[in-house]
């Protein structure tokens, strides 16, 4: 599996190791909303450090999957994004909006551990 | 429908290898299309951004391909011009082609929800875009970034 998912106490950690293809994108979906129940987590981190491209599809997928990992109950942190992926995501107009962010998967822990499941944003879109 | 948005420099060009022909037609030639387009950028001296972003923008054009059109390829062309050099992304298709340019090209304009915003971004991407489209005959967009060394 391209995004091995580990649990970490109460959290789920998913790592994008390489490119991901739009059937690997919708397979984590599948996977991670599932583990969400099955390890009754309070939060998932998503560790983007190695994606190198994000394009429209794959924001759309990743703010869809952040919704439903909030229907089911639990937080979701989206960490590493690179420098130059943000920058090609602002050119392209894209965001994750109402998707919490850390710089990296320590910063991600640290957010996630500090305060307990808050609703971001506000109503959303 | 044919909009023009020149931005580089227009003197002679001169290419400097063959293309790299890219067939597009399943979200794994995306994949392939834009590892190519990025292999090409960091040969060429382009930096690690302008990689990115030449990558972003075959990942957003090749996906086009396969939602609207079903296939046709992505050509990846390099040129020198003088001191600068540039990798120019042809995505072409032989699919329905675009009822309206104009509207395709506005702000906020999609045909499909699973695309957020399509050849808007693409054109903010890149520095030179064109895009050519017959209805009935297909569409060809393209899109040149430019490095100054």
């Amino acid at each position: 599996m391209k995004v091995p998912i580990l649990e970490q106490g109460p959290f789920l950690i998913a790592t994008v190791l390489s490119a991901l293809e739009d059937d690997e994108l919708l397979e984590l979906r599948t996977a991670v909303v599932e583990r969400v129940g099955r390890c009754r987590s309070r939060g998932v981190i998503f560790d983007l450090t190695a994606l190198d491209v994000m394009d429209s599809f794959a924001c759309r997928t990743l703010r869809d999957i952040a919704t439903m990992i909030r229907l089911r109950g639990a937080r979701t942190v989206i960490v590493g994004v690179q420098p130059e992926v943000a920058f090609a995501m602002v050119q392209l107009g894209l965001t994750l909006d109402n998707v919490e962010t850390a710089l990296d998967l320590e910063e991600g822990l640290a957010c996630m551990s500090a305060k307990p499941a808050a609703a971001p944003g506000h109503g959303g879109p | 429908m044919h909009v023009r948005e020149a931005g580089g420099s227009a003197g002679p060009r001169r290419p400097v290898a063959e293309d790299i022909r890219i067939p597009v037609e399943s979200d794994s030639d995306i994949v392939a299309a834009r590892h190519r387009g990025r292999m090409l950028a960091e040969q060429l001296g382009f930096g690690k951004t302008d990689q990115t972003l030449i990558a972003t923008a075959i990942s957003e054009l090749a996906r086009n391909i396969v939602l609207y059109a079903s296939r046709g390829e992505i050509v990846l062309r390099q040129e020198t011009n003088g001191e600068s050099s540039a990798v120019t992304v042809i995505a072409r298709d032989a699919g329905p082609g675009i009822l309206s340019v104009e509207q395709a090209m506005r702000e906020g304009f999609s045909t499909s929800r699973s695309l957020g915003l399509g050849l808007p971004g693409v054109r903010r991407l890149m520095d030179d875009f064109e895009i050519i489209s017959r209805v009935g005959h297909g569409t060809t967009v393209t899109a040149k970034k430019w490095h100054r060394s």
